[in-house]
Formats: structure tokens, C-alpha cells, sequence
């Protein structure tokens, strides 16, 4: 595999050095549930934290300005990352709390049209107006749109999947039309893997005047994506997925969309002007972000974005697929296995989940953690999706840019190994 | 820690061959719960015999522990009086929050004590305690508990 040198990477990682379960070395294949952190994004908030802090955006002296500066300087630099403008980032606490906002535009903006406020018409929802997901979000791009809907009367509809965990895209035809609002979908499943054709579905939502909304959390880390390319409204990813720190998220907006969208959080920091009678609001991103912001946790996701920059997406994604790849292959092929999820490595990431005949998810994961493998067991927060595949809860494996091949055989030598322990055929 | 602590003989005994699974025809108490976290599921039924000793019966999918645990438990309360079975319900919880440190007594608990590795394993502890809190919300289900302070009736 040439470009990732794995291990040069894994001595960037410290807490890859240390022993679980009796002394065994640590395989860490849950990167898809957080990854780690490598000692640049450490070191960059402790220096942050040593020299630099304050709260930003707020005072005058030295240290805020700095704080304030380091703050923006991250927001410019996550947006380069993936293609945007520093006014399209806006920072969250993570993931769920930005398609949150996502949707709580339209569940606000609804009430607010209730009462008087002028709002956009894009965002005011009522019965007979649809909202499209798919069959196979995570809840966080799930529970808010069913929120929404229970709020405003419009229906939920979703994509329905195949056998082999692809979007049922003859289905679109039927599922979009004059009534669709929003379109929010995943671009790479955390369960199944699928990297599904996201832009063709913007196109589509587009097409209807519907709002189009794109759950990223799995490609952003894994994958180069330029926003712009996808043709969606609001992208939303989190940072700590992607080698960040844990209490920053990312949302993406176009500017349009967002000088549409009414404020979710509110509170300091996000207004113009404030009287006892009403309130006027900043411009975004500032719109979007009450409260004082996680300024060390964006100069993490900052160093975290230079540390992939440095290694190349490019060479991030080939990395990943030739793991994929291989893991497919194995894991195909071992007796009693079933992959949950597309078999092939195209349009693929390499979240593989997978059931073992006779063997509960919950007891594999528990014989591979004996061995010192750390995978996900459980449904992932994708029940419906498990659901659609008739199984309780899968076993997943989630590599990144530390693991290496050694660490697939070390899975299927595990998997076998609890066919041995618990006496199943294979 | 070795896994064989965890997984003990007995529990894999009890997982492969689960005891007394199945519905009862006329239950008084029904109690369906869920691990949110992983999915499994125990639906446990309780009524009483004409004795007032326990019937139980139960369903549900999920790992080893979860349902080993049912069945150990079915075994353990049958027939007995709500007030004893209350105490084996109190022991085995008693049991898996001793970090594994408690040295459970047979007498009580039966075959249950094999579940003394699990309590050192802090994700597995839902796993086994599953038919337990359903038991107990069966049983003030079918108002042969008060939901108050779990008293029996």
C-alpha cells in the first residue's frame, strides 16, 4: 500500500502504543463509532489551552483577540478542507446538533410563520408535505426529521434499500415530487458502508424546489469531498470522526440557505442588536453559534484537518479501499459469515458490519476484545436499518488510516476463534 | 481475567439449552424490554399457580449472557412464593454491581452464580440484568408487586 506508511502513523497516535485485556497490544477498529487522536491534535490544544486562551469573540484584550483569532483561522481552515468559504462553516458541538439545526429550521420556521414572522417559504412545512430520507440513516438523521413531521404534519418517506444495501433509486421516481420539502440522506452509511450517489439526489431535490440536506460524518474522515460538488443546501459532519477532538461538529451551508434559515440555538454571541423586546440576529455562521465557542476543540480539528492534508485524501481513500477490499474478500468467504451490507469494494467505505451464524453479535465482539480488538456491536443507532436486513444487531469493523492488513487477519482470526469457543460449525 | 470467567460452562449451557422457554396461555404480568444499546430482547410473563407460587415464561433474542440469564432465572423463581423469589432477584442484583468481587452464595443463587465474571465487565452487566428488570416489571404489572418501594403484596 504505498503513501500511508501505517506504521509511521500508528507512533503519531499515542494511545495505539498501549496494552488492553492482559497485555494484549490494542487493534482499534471503531474508528466509524471515534477515531484517534494523533499527538499534533493533542499538542495543539494544550497549546492552546497554555498560551492562548480566552473566550473569543468577546473583550478586547490581548488573549481574546488571539483566542478569537485562532478560533476563525480554524473555521477557514476546515472549510478549505473540503472546499468552502469561512462564512459557509458553521461550528456545532457535533454532528447531531447540526442536522438538528438542519431541521429545526423548518419545525421553527413553521411556528414562527404561526404567529406572524416573515419567514421563507421553503421552511414552512404543513400537511401533505413530504420529507425523504432513506432506509438507512443514522437515528441523528433520522429522530429530528420524524420530529419535524410529528410538528408540522408533513409525512416522512424514505428510500427503501436492496438486498445487497444499495438505495432503491428506481424508487426516487415515486418518492420525490411537488409535495418534498427537504431531502436529507446519508453519503456513506456507518452500517452497511454503501457511498451512496448523493449528488444525483441533490439534482433530484433540487429539481422539486425541496431543500437537500447531507449526512457526511463517514466520508468527510475517509474520503476527499468538496461540498460544492455534492450540490447540497447543509452538509453536516462531526469532528471527532476525522482524528478532532470530541465537542465540535460541522455544519455547511450555502450562504443563500443559510441568511434563510432562522437561528436554532440562541443566546450570546449570535445577535446584532437585543432589546426586551425582540432581538435582531448577526450574520451567519455567528446566527448558528450561541454561547461562547469551543475554541480548543476547533484548533484540534484544525491540526487534525492539516494532519490528513499531509497524508492526502487521495491517498486516505486508496488506503482504506485496499482494507476494504481485502476485509470483503476474507470475511466473504469464511464459513458461517455474512457481510450486512454491499459485498463489492465500489461505492464502498470500510465499514464492514457482518453477523456470524450461531453467535451473537454481542458475544463475537466480545471475543475479539478479549484478543485486544476493539470493534462495534449493537445496531450501530441504524435500528430500522438492521431491521430491514432481519438482524437484531451486527458486528462491525471500522478501520482508518492506523490499521493495516495484519489487523483484518487478526479480525478473521478472532472470528474463528469464537466459532471455536462457543462450538459452532463453520 | 480470563474470558472463560465470563463465559462460564454453565451459562453456555443455559444459552444453548434455555429452560422453560415458551409463553404462558393466561399470564398475569407481561413485560416486554429492550436493550436499547445492542436489541436484545426478553418478554417475561409471570402468573401465579394456584399455590401463589411463580409461573413464569418467557421469550427473546439477543447475546449468550442475555439469555442465559432468563433461562437461570426461570429455573431459580419458579414456583416460588413472590416474597422468595423478590430476595434471588435482590441477591443477582446485589452480584452484578460486586465489580466481580462478591463470593455469591449457592445456596441462593444457584446456577447464577456463574455470572459472577460478568459483573467485571461493565457492558455486559445490562446484557444479564435484562430478565431481571423485566421480571420485576412483569410482577407490578400483574399487581403482584407495588411499584412504590417494590414491596410485595
Amino acid at each position: 500500500m504505498a503513501g500511508i506508511e501505517v506504521a509511521r502513523i500508528k507512533a503519531d497516535f499515542p494511545i495505539l502504543g498501549r496494552t488492553v485485556r492482559d497485555n494484549k497490544p490494542l487493534i482499534y477498529l471503531d474508528s466509524g463509532a471515534t477515531s484517534q487522536k494523533p499527538v499534533e491534535v493533542l499538542d495543539a490544544e494544550r497549546a492552546f489551552y497554555e498560551t492562548s486562551n480566552a473566550a473569543a469573540h468577546r473583550g478586547a484584550h490581548q488573549l481574546a483577540e488571539e483566542a478569537t483569532g485562532a478560533y476563525e483561522s480554524a473555521r477557514a481552515r476546515v472549510g478549505e478542507f473540503v472546499g468552502a468559504a469561512s462564512e459557509n462553516i458553521v461550528f456545532t458541538k457535533n454532528a447531531t446538533e447540526s442536522l438538528n439545526l438542519a431541521a429545526y429550521a423548518f419545525s421553527n420556521s413553521t411556528a414562527l410563520a404561526r404567529w406572524g414572522t416573515r419567514v421563507d417559504p421553503r421552511f414552512q412545512l404543513k400537511p401533505g408535505d413530504s420529507v425523504l430520507v432513506t432506509q438507512m440513516e443514522h437515528h441523528a438523521n433520522l429522530i429530528p426529521w420524524q420530529e419535524v413531521c410529528a410538528k408540522t404534519g408533513a409525512t416522512l418517506r424514505w428510500i427503501p434499500l436492496t438486498d445487497d444495501g444499495r438505495l432503491e433509486m428506481s424508487a426516487l421516481e415515486e418518492l420525490i415530487d411537488s409535495s418534498t420539502k427537504v431531502v436529507s440522506v446519508v453519503h456513506q452509511s456507518n452500517i452497511l458502508g454503501t457511498i451512496n450517489p448523493v449528488a444525483e439526489i441533490m439534482a433530484r431535490a433540487h429539481a422539486v424546489g425541496a431543500v437537500g440536506v447531507v449526512d457526511a460524518c463517514q466520508s468527510i474522515p475517509h474520503m476527499p469531498v468538496d461540498v460544492r460538488a455534492l450540490g447540497a443546501d447543509l452538509v453536516a459532519w462531526s469532528g471527532h470522526k476525522m482524528l478532532g477532538p470530541t465537542g465540535i461538529g460541522v455544519l455547511y451551508g450555502t450562504g443563500e440557505i443559510l441568511n434563510a434559515m432562522p437561528p436554532f440555538l440562541t443566546g450570546g454571541s449570535m445577535i446584532a442588536t437585543v432589546e426586551m423586546e425582540g432581538s435582531t440576529y448577526a450574520p451567519p455562521p455567528q446566527k448558528f453559534e450561541a454561547g461562547v465557542s469551543m475554541v480548543a476543540q476547533a484548533v484540534g480539528l484544525a491540526a487534525a484537518v492539516d494532519y490528513l492534508e499531509a497524508l492526502g485524501m487521495q491517498q486516505v481513500a486508496a488506503h482504506e479501499h485496499a482494507l476494504t477490499e481485502y476485509a470483503l474478500l476474507l470475511l466473504g468467504h469464511l464459513p458461517g459469515v455474512k457481510i450486512i451490507g454491499p459485498g463489492q469494494a465500489e461505492d464502498r467505505g470500510s465499514a464492514i458490519s457482518f453477523v456470524v451464524e450461531g453467535i451473537h453479535p454481542h458475544d463475537v465482539g466480545q471475543i475479539l476484545d478479549n484478543m485486544g480488538i476493539a470493534v462495534r456491536v449493537g445496531h450501530h443507532c441504524a435500528w430500522p436499518t438492521c431491521r430491514r436486513f432481519a438482524v437484531p444487531a451486527t458486528t462491525r469493523i471500522s478501520p482508518y488510516i492506523y490499521n493495516d492488513l495484519s489487523d483484518i487477519d487478526a479480525v478473521v482470526e478472532g472470528i474463528c476463534e469464537a466459532q471455536r469457543f462457543f462450538k459452532v460449525a463453520s | 481475567m480470563s474470558i472463560e470467567s465470563l463465559y462460564q460452562d454453565i451459562i453456555l449451557d443455559h444459552y444453548k439449552n434455555p429452560r422453560g422457554r415458551g409463553l404462558l396461555a393466561a399470564p398475569l404480568g407481561v413485560a416486554f424490554h429492550v436493550n436499547p444499546t445492542c436489541g436484545d430482547e426478553v418478554n417475561m410473563q409471570v402468573a401465579t399457580a394456584a399455590d401463589g407460587g411463580l409461573l413464569i415464561g418467557y421469550e427473546g433474542t439477543g447475546c449468550s449472557i442475555s439469555q442465559a440469564s432468563a433461562s437461570v432465572l426461570y429455573e431459580l423463581v419458579r414456583g416460588l412464593p413472590v416474597a422468595e423469589a423478590e430476595k434471588i432477584r435482590m441477591a443477582f442484583l446485589e452480584l452484578m454491581h460486586s465489580q466481580g468481587h462478591a463470593e455469591p452464595d449457592e445456596e441462593v443463587l444457584g446456577d447464577a452464580i456463574a455470572f459472577v465474571g460478568v459483573a467485571k465487565y461493565p457492558a455486559r452487566i445490562k446484557c444479564a440484568l435484562l430478565p431481571w428488570m423485566a421480571l420485576q416489571d412483569a410482577e407490578i404489572k400483574g399487581g403482584l408487586m407495588t411499584e412504590a418501594n417494590g414491596d410485595q403484596k
